[in-house]
């Protein structure tokens, strides 16, 4: 479709036949139309409304969970705890050479151990001796220490032909003060203390719920309930919503590249090409979307592109009344 | 002098305003602006979805302000809020459903010929634009979803580089991005958009020929048929 055809109708104002035309007419009736139907829909349907997760419900419905959570922020190994910018120093995720996630730096920091555990606990007024004296014995240990401790315990306890999860059967160990803290965090989760602690992050004020969305994350509570309700990526999560809701179709363009199987590497599969997509996929994803948007965006300057409406004449459909009357050009 | 007696052409600026206001005059005269004709090819119900578009977005903004009075929880504690929270959701989705619609028939009309690429780019951003208040809309309604989308996009946020200054994670932050910055960079690009619409016509049909110099010969055997 040549855009240097200066002489068609597509240039020059227009100076044949017209038809009685009445904008502002046009736009009452749809405005009336379109109330009439968000009235309705919002009569028959509302809106959907799932209650928001919480540190006490975690905890009190999957305690082993977030025990295991805890105890893998105080080894350093939670997917907070090693993210990356802009939480904390790591190199995150690239696309090939091109690591963007890195250049923003350390913006919002995050300290896993302290923020999620530590801090919460103690800011509760007179602790046990036996939690005070876990804190101490943590905060006066060097962080080599403490991150051995977290990790030989964390090791110990997800072992699947050990405890596998079971905090009761842990063998004995050199653990440090990690048993003690993590009991104390899931007790003082079960007793709804953690929301707020988290929340108010010892601030009057506070609308940033970074801390708490990412500690909510580290464990698979919140994951378990997103897969329930087809809300992962792999599922057309990104344009999912909770409940039997249309949710952001118009995201469709963008949640369709988290269906391929070149982006669900299996966790059990260590390397390749695969393995590699799928760790990157959200930067590598975002790459593929951002070049979509542009050629979207010049689609009147990209030859062929242009065209597509010629060489598949649904226009036809468009204009049938005019090409009856006034005929159409050959190509 | 008296400008409002003078033509446009006639009329002579002397200051910025009168320039501005001959210039807008010249591009925008008030029949292209508010017009009571268009052209007969100006007839199919797929033009209809522009129009639709805009006014769900009325109704979109005008529930939004509604909801502004109740705050971000409202809908979780009142049946009021709640229903006024169903209007926002419900004219969101119909504008998505008519601006889909609209941009898919303006895609297979060709509707960017005749230096009319403008109209398509600021169309298109409308719908970018449209997508990000949507989604800082979800970010901000302080339950399941919320925590869930706010979690799982910070990744791609964060993978682009731009986690520091749109952190989905912090409410007051998106709160401000939808009811605030977001919706005046949408509105501005519709307007423009909506201005070239004025300006440039409506796109002819593709391969049309103008019935005033229309040669018989010309037609295709369609129409003979």
């Amino acid at each position: 479709m040549s855009r240097k055809n200066n002489d068609s109708l597509d240039y020059r104002p227009w100076t044949g036949p017209n038809r009685h035309y009445d904008i502002l007419k046009e736009g009452a009736i749809a405005l009336l139309v379109v109330t009439v139907l968000v009235v309705g829909l919002s009569a028959l349907f509302s809106s959907p409304d799932d209650p928001a997760l919480t540190f006490k419900g975690w905890a009190t419905s999957s305690p082993d969970d977030f025990y295991a959570t805890m105890v893998t922020e105080l080894a350093g190994t939670s997917a907070t705890a090693t993210y990356g910018p802009p939480y904390n120093e790591g190199d995150g995720v690239s696309v090939g050479p091109l690591a963007l996630q890195k250049w923003g730096g350390v913006t919002h920091p995050v300290d896993a151990a302290q923020d999620f555990v530590i801090t919460p606990l103690a800011s509760q007024a007179n602790p046990p001796a036996e939690l005070k004296a876990a804190l101490d014995a943590w905060t006066a240990a060097a962080p080599e220490q403490q991150q051995k401790w977290g990790g030989d315990y964390s090791d110990a306890l997800a072992d699947p032909a050990g405890a596998n999860g079971d905090a009761t059967k842990v063998p004995a160990g050199e653990y440090g003060p990690v048993p003690v803290l993590s009991k104390a965090a899931t007790d003082m989760a079960v007793s709804g203390a953690y929301d707020n602690a988290l929340t108010g992050q010892g601030q009057f004020f506070q609308t940033d719920q970074t801390k708490q969305l990412l500690l909510m994350g580290d464990g698979t509570f919140m994951d378990d309930k997103a897969t329930e309700l087809n809300l992962q990526g792999n599922t057309w999560g990104m344009m999912n919503e909770a409940g039997s809701w249309p949710g952001q179709q118009w995201l469709a363009f963008a949640s369709v590249w988290y269906q391929l199987p070149a982006f669900n590497a299996p966790d059990e599969q260590a390397d390749g090409f695969t393995r590699t997509l799928t760790d990157n996929a959200d930067a590598i994803i975002a790459t593929i979307l951002v070049f979509l948007l542009f050629t979207f965006l010049f689609t009147p300057f990209i030859p062929g592109l242009r065209s597509i409406p010629k060489w598949i004449p649904l226009h036809r459909l468009v204009w049938k009344d005019y090409y009856k009357k006034y005929g159409r050009r050959s190509a | 002098m008296s400008p409002e007696t003078d033509t446009v052409e006639e009329f002579t600026p002397t200051t910025w305003t009168g320039s501005v206001r001959k210039k807008w005059l010249r591009t925008l005269p008030p029949e292209k602006m508010l017009p009571e004709h268009q052209p007969v090819y100006v007839s199919s119900w797929i033009y209809v979805f522009g129009m639709l578009t805009i006014v769900s977005m009325l109704v979109v903004f005008v529930s939004g302000v509604l909801l502004t009075l109740g705050g971000v929880q409202w809908f979780h504690e009142s049946s009021l809020g709640r229903f006024t929270n169903s209007l926002h959701y419900w004219s969101v989705q119909l504008f998505f459903l008519f601006m889909v619609v609209h941009l898919w028939g303006k895609f297979w009309m060709a509707a960017w010929r005749g230096k009319r690429a403008l109209t398509w780019i600021t169309g298109v951003l409308s719908f970018l634009g449209s997508v990000g208040v949507a989604f800082t809309g979800y970010a901000i309604t302080t339950n399941f979803n919320a925590q869930w989308i706010a979690f799982e996009s910070k990744d791609v946020m964060n993978a682009i580089g731009v986690g520091a200054v749109f952190n989905v994670t912090n409410l007051g932050q998106m709160v401000l991005y939808h009811v605030a910055a977001l919706p005046l960079v949408l509105a501005i690009i519709v307007v423009m958009h909506v201005l070239l619409v004025r300006k440039h016509g409506v796109v002819p049909p593709i391969d049309a020929i103008d019935p005033q110099v229309a040669d018989s010969t010309a037609r295709t055997a369609e129409v003979a048929s």
